[in-house]
């Protein structure tokens, strides 16, 4: 039987990992993408760990919710990132500093 | 009463108004018919007054018009009080008012700034009549600082000429000073006494005095505050009355038109100060301290300015020293405790004074605005009737009985000899010794003008010729108040006191001072220059005028300038323009040239500062809990 913190513990790695790949990430923007989508799906993993040990189903029924949710904000980062390589010719992060003040 | 009042307080300031604002569209003639109206409305509701009050003894009316405010327990009143000195000096003011403006029309013909000068005279005379007919100390300073105002413009009406200006900002700055005294004489009033209305203030002051209430206004000492009120209200009158030390400004208002002169420099406006201090006379009679303090700067400004009367060439100064002078006896008369005394000599004065001025100005006016005495001479051929104004004008300055001066210079000199405070042996040697300054003084600017050979160029002696009548009515009317007032007075003992005269040391001061004058500036006319050779040191003292202008020039001019140009290197523009204004602009400079690096542009940055900033609160948060 899976106890409760070894599942946190495998959430937690995964949200871990996807934040060293945000911070650690220099050059593509997809990679940037994809750690975001991990860590969403994480943190949503967690939500169907306590909705099962609560015998809650509406931690469940939020997960299908927030993936919803999490598949239009892709579909947008998407978009963006075309836009951006069309304009700027590349999708290189460490070339992409034009909010630089 | 109201109404008589209303009568005589409005028509001047409607004729300053009309003259002021309307008069480039009424014209110059209507501009001097509606002040001289006002004024003459004026005059005439002045006798009525006086007519009842002092001639038919009645009592004393004081009137409430409205209530200008409340704060607290204090009530300001617009109140006019009227008595017998009420009455004196409405007739003063309102009598020699009328005279000058009648006179202007003559003097100021041809001026550029003809109904400018109505309208300020005018203003003057409003002024004034608020102040003498106030109730409260509010008011009357409303009337000081108005008069001051109008005598402020009035010494720079020439404002084209350099000293005028000069002369005109000296004046307001040195009554600006005096004025501290007086206002903060005004709030010891008000702290001491609850209320500024002179009535309940005068009668109160005994009760008040004999509780001995005292101040500490140094650690350690302690003063009565009767007596320190006195005498801050009393530098407010040295200021307007031109006492010394703060005289400095009166010769330099020469610089005016001589119907200014006259009216506001010798008979009306400079008396101020003499009718305050007559005026709180109950309040002054409980400090013996202030009425020596007053006796002593009377006496000393009636003989030391009288002695720089001799040496002054200008006609005008002379007659501006010798002003100086003889307030400075009507001061002593103040101190001496003789108050009806010295508003005797204020109401003579006026006249003879206003005369002198008058009679001075007729004869610049003939001479085509020549005021240098070195350049007259022998004018007596020429401006007959203005000879014998004047003449009689000095007459009655040099105090010759029967002329009025006489009667009301002796008055003062009797009270001061009579007088027991402290001071009052060497204020009776001083004004003793004016009595013979003052008839040299006079006289040789008489001797100088009249007398002698005429210095002035052939060509423009056919110029010289009496002026018209606006002129030489005036001098006349004024020449018969200078003969009589005295007499009026003093109707029942008039010959007595003449006669007894005779036998009094002022009168044989008087005629030595007139015999020296006409044995140096007639008979041997070298002397003086000899004098002025032989005692270099005195003359050149003289000249200075005992250095109080070289000293307020290289003190207070001069420090006060440093001071400025010290505060404007370091306060202004270091402190204010570089530190605060473009120092606050470089703060902002600096902080976001600090803050700008933070902002990267890359996003690796922002997600970093964003996970930080997470752990950062989530720790916090466990810190707490």
């Amino acid at each position: 039987m899976i106890t409760l913190n070894s599942a946190l513990i495998v959430t937690a790695i995964l949200f871990s990992l996807s934040l060293i790949g945000l911070v650690l990430n220099r050059h593509n923007l997809i990679v940037l993408l994809m750690c975001v989508e991990l860590m969403l799906l994480a943190v949503n993993t967690n939500f169907i760990i306590f909705s099962h040990f609560l015998n809650d189903l509406a931690g469940q029924v939020f997960v299908f919710f927030i993936l919803a949710v999490a598949a239009a904000e892709a579909a947008i980062g998407l978009a963006i990132l075309i836009l951006i390589f069309r304009k700027q010719k590349t999708i290189n992060v460490s070339e992409l500093n034009t909010l630089k003040g | 009463m109201q109404l008589l009042l209303t009568a005589i307080l409005l028509p001047p300031l409607l004729g300053a108004i009309l003259a002021g604002i309307f008069g480039t569209i009424i014209g110059r003639v209507a501009s001097h018919r509606v002040t001289v109206l006002g004024v003459l409305i004026s005059f005439i509701c002045s006798c009525i007054i006086f007519k009842n009050f002092i001639l038919d003894h009645q009592s004393t009316q004081n009137i409430i018009a409205y209530t200008w405010g409340t704060s607290g327990a204090f009530q300001f009143n617009v109140g006019f009080l009227i008595d017998n000195l009420t009455a004196t000096m409405l007739m003063v003011v309102t009598s020699v008012s009328l005279l000058v403006h009648v006179y202007s029309i003559g003097y100021m013909r041809g001026d550029a700034g003809y109904q400018r000068f109505f309208s300020y005279i005018s203003l003057f005379t409003f002024a004034m009549l608020m102040l003498i007919t106030a109730n409260n100390f509010f008011q009357l300073f409303f009337g000081w600082e108005a008069v001051g105002l109008v005598s402020y413009l009035l010494i720079g009406f020439w404002f084209t000429r350099e000293p005028a200006n000069f002369g005109s900002l000296k004046a307001f700055i040195v009554n600006r000073v005096s004025d501290v005294g007086f206002i903060l004489g005004i709030g010891g009033v008000i702290t001491l006494f609850g209320t500024v209305d002179f009535l309940p203030v005068l009668a109160q002051a005994p009760k008040v005095a004999a509780s001995l209430p005292t101040i500490s206004l140094f650690a350690g000492t302690s003063w009565s505050i009767i007596t320190v009120i006195c005498i801050l209200l009393f530098i407010g009158a040295m200021g307007k009355s031109a006492q010394m030390p703060l005289h400095i400004w009166l010769p330099e208002s020469m610089e005016g038109p001589t119907p200014i002169s006259a009216l506001i420099h010798a008979a009306t406006m400079v008396t101020a100060g003499v009718y305050m201090v007559a005026r709180l006379s109950p309040l002054y009679e409980l400090s013996a301290s202030a009425l020596t303090f007053i006796l002593v700067i009377g006496a000393t400004t009636a003989l030391f300015t009288g002695i720089l009367g001799v040496v002054q060439n200008d006609i005008k100064r002379v007659i501006a020293y010798s002003t100086l002078s003889q307030l400075g006896y009507m001061v002593a008369a103040l101190g001496a405790s003789a108050f009806a005394a010295g508003i005797f000599h204020l109401v003579t004065h006026a006249a003879f004074k206003a005369l002198l001025f008058l009679a001075a100005g007729s004869v610049i006016l003939a001479l085509h605005h020549e005021q240098d005495m070195r350049k007259m001479g022998g004018l007596r051929r020429y401006l007959p009737l203005t000879y014998s104004c004047f003449l009689v004008g000095a007459l009655a300055l040099a105090a010759i009985p029967p002329f009025s001066g006489f009667y009301s210079k002796d008055a003062i000199i009797e009270a001061v000899h009579l007088s027991t405070i402290h001071g009052a042996s060497y204020a009776y040697v001083a004004l003793m010794i004016g009595v013979f300054v003052t008839a040299l003084y006079i006289f040789r600017a008489f001797f100088m003008t009249f007398h002698g050979s005429c210095s002035a160029n052939s060509a423009s002696q056919d110029n010289i010729r009496e002026n018209g009548w606006v002129i030489w009515l005036p001098l006349v009317i004024l020449a018969i108040a200078s003969i009589t007032i005295g007499m009026i007075v003093k109707h029942a003992d008039a010959l007595q006191l003449a006669l007894h005269a005779f036998t009094s040391l002022p009168f044989w001061l008087a005629i030595a001072g007139i015999v020296t004058a006409w044995f140096c500036y007639v008979i041997r006319p070298a002397i003086p220059a000899m004098l002025a050779n032989k005692f270099s040191w005195l003359y050149y003292i003289l000249i200075k005028k005992y250095g109080f202008d070289d000293f307020n020039q290289i003190v207070f001019v001069r420090g006060t300038r440093a001071l400025a140009q010290l505060l404007y290197n370091y306060g202004d523009q270091r402190l204010i323009d570089d530190g605060l204004v473009n120092g606050s602009g470089r703060l902002i400079q600096w902080i976001s040239a600090t803050l700008k690096r933070l902002q990267t542009g890359y996003i690796y940055n922002y997600a970093l500062a964003m996970i930080i900033g997470v752990l950062a609160l989530v720790l916090w948060q466990m810190l707490i809990a």
